[in-house]
């Protein structure tokens, strides 16, 4: 036990390092460079010069945003994962941030957040987000034994049902509005409100100590529903709160930042091949590394081909698209079953 | 200890279990046998809580199963099934599983004494030298035997298992089976168990119920129920009954068509 245990405090160590240095990089490059050597004296003695004001004023909220975002896809992608025991399901593959994405057009296009102010466009994205999860837990209830293949298209039909009523509802939106649905359809890690921004933060550093109180549950899970039942957990209860977790945590992410798909399915993946499945460690360690994936892939989308900045959803989705297909032809080893 | 008072269940309108009522001594080892589709599983589903009865109850220690938490109840009773999911945890993490319902709440680490009593279970069922492997490396019968152990780590007052020596040799057969009795009579552990096979049945059972078409068609001794007559009747097969040489319990011999057509030729 002593021995696992500082094994896992090296890893998280690791992870530290890494999600440091690529904070640290993401506040030096971008259209102006700033060494890394000039970070800390401007943090720390110039407040006024033009270095301190794009480190603070612009740098410094996206990887924030990043951070907070990036946990909280990776933690919605190891729930779901525990709980269909598959680690191809993730937020943005179960149609959870399409039916996100819908809510929020739908709250633009109503101007809901002109009337109810901004903090509807988050409720909006829950709500979307819990309806999808609704439908897929009445899905998977109505028949004895769910299976996975099947929870999987549905997912992805949710998908392409929530953007092509996505699309119409751009074509129905005048052009003032288009240009905030389209931009924020793509994901970027722009965003001016620092009220959300904190809110994000909130949301997905509880969300991680809720996650806590149920990675014994999560472990027992693993090895099957009943299994779980027979080892003393109300599985029923447990799949009803963590459901809410993750429409929680995917709702706020997507209407915060916008479709940025496939992290949760790519940092659990590699977390587990490095850390193992316990999710004692499987959980936090997600977390870090999904705040620290999206802030690389952020900065990537604003330095590749700068100044023009790249939606940040199409780099994690060329990433993650592409691991999801190589997950599926070698589907023995990841599906686990026949 | 373990009552079972006229329970009716089934999925939809299918009853798969009618009526069935029977007790469960202290220290006893119950066989539960019967043809495929006799409602065995489903009788084991329904005495920990995995269905929920139509009609009647199940009453564990004086209280209904329903009105135990999922947490106390997995304290009384654990269950061996035989559907072990891939997964890659290694055996002792699989067994520490067994401990969860001695979790406090908010308590992440396992303690001292969680891993006491694993490595206690390990010793008990022969499979130390297995600490450290995964699961999709070991064979079934030594699945069969982790999965024991981990029962055995939430120190249960009742074990039910479910057909743990499906698919198995000989070797595993009596090495599960005699660790099972060897439990039942040393440490005075409860045991219901689901069998195929009417031989071990006969061999290691106190009491059998044999199960058909969802009812119960009779309880008793392994003498009392392996009759030429009952098996053959519930069975719709030809048998003969003889007597095992060492323990004198009864002995199945089954008979092949061409032998069965000679003898009623002769």
């Amino acid at each position: 036990m002593r021995n696992k245990l500082i094994h896992w405090l090296i890893w998280l160590f690791i992870l530290g390092i890494i999600l440091s240095v690529i904070i640290l990089f993401s506040l030096s490059v971008g259209s102006s460079g700033i060494p890394a050597k000039k970070i800390f004296s401007s943090i720390i003695y110039s407040r006024c010069t033009t270095e301190y004001s794009i480190i603070f004023d612009i740098r410094l909220p996206r990887i924030i945003l990043g951070f907070a975002t990036g946990g909280a896809l990776s933690l919605a992608g190891v729930i779901l994962q525990g709980i269909f025991r598959n680690p191809l399901v993730e937020p943005y593959t179960l149609g959870i941030s399409g039916g996100a994405a819908l809510g929020v057009c739908l709250n633009i296009l109503f101007k809901l957040n002109e009337i109810l102010g901004f903090l509807s466009l988050p409720l909006s994205g829950f709500t979307g987000a819990i309806t999808v999860i609704v439908l897929l837990y009445f899905f998977s209830l109505k028949r004895e034994v769910f299976k996975i293949h099947e929870i999987l298209l549905t997912g992805v039909m949710i998908s392409f049902i929530s953007s092509s009523l996505i699309m119409l509802i751009m074509a129905l939106s005048r052009t003032e509005d288009l240009h905030s649905i389209v931009f924020w359809v793509m994901g970027s890690l722009e965003e001016p409100n620092w009220l959300l921004i904190k809110l994000m933060v909130i949301v997905s550093i509880s969300g991680l100590f809720i996650s806590y109180l149920f990675c014994l549950d999560l472990n027992a899970i693993s090895l099957g529903e009943e299994e779980a039942a027979h080892l003393g957990i109300d599985v029923e209860k447990v799949k009803k709160i963590l459901f809410l977790l993750a429409s929680i945590l995917t709702g706020f992410s997507v209407s915060i930042t916008g479709m940025v798909g496939f992290v949760g399915l790519v940092v659990p993946h590699f977390v587990r091949i490095f850390a193992g499945t316990d999710h004692k460690i499987v959980l936090i360690s997600s977390f870090l590394s999904g705040a620290g994936f999206l802030i690389f892939c952020d900065t990537l989308s604003r330095t590749i081909i700068s100044p023009v900045e790249l939606p940040i959803g199409v780099i994690t989705g060329i990433l993650g698209g592409s691991l999801f297909i190589y997950a599926l032809t070698r589907r023995s080893a990841f599906f686990g079953e026949k | 200890m373990f009552e079972i008072k006229n329970l009716t269940c089934g999925y939809n309108s299918d009853f798969l279990l009618k009526d069935i009522t029977f007790n469960v001594n202290k220290k006893e080892l119950l066989g539960i046998i019967g043809p495929n589709g006799s409602g065995k599983t489903t009788l084991i589903k329904a005495l920990t809580r995995l269905i929920k009865p139509l009609k009647g109850e199940v009453i564990f220690e004086g209280k209904n199963i329903w009105q135990i938490t999922h947490k106390e109840l997995s304290k009384k009773i654990a269950v061996v099934t035989q559907n072990l999911q891939p997964n890659f945890m290694n055996v002792e993490e699989f067994i520490l599983l067994g401990r969860s319902p001695h979790y406090k709440k908010f308590q992440f680490l396992e303690t001292k004494k969680d891993y006491e009593v694993v490595r206690k279970c390990m010793l008990q069922t022969d499979t130390i030298r297995l600490k450290d492997k995964f699961l999709n490396q070991i064979s079934g019968g030594e699945k069969q035997l982790i999965s024991i152990a981990r029962a055995l780590a939430q120190e249960p007052e009742l074990l039910l298992l479910d057909e743990p020596t499906a698919h198995l040799d000989i070797t595993h057969q009596i090495k599960i089976l005699d660790l099972i009795r060897k439990l039942n009579k040393e440490s005075g552990l409860t045991v219901i168990i689901v069998l195929h096979d009417l031989n071990l049945a006969s061999e290691y059972c106190d009491r059998i119920i044999l199960l058909n078409n969802g009812l119960i068609h009779k309880i008793g001794s392994p003498q009392e129920i392996l009759t030429y007559q009952i098996i053959e009747e519930v069975y719709k097969t030809v048998v003969i009954v003889g007597n095992n040489p060492v323990s004198s319990k009864p002995y199945i011999f089954l008979v092949n068509e061409e032998d069965r057509k000679k003898s009623i030729r002769v």
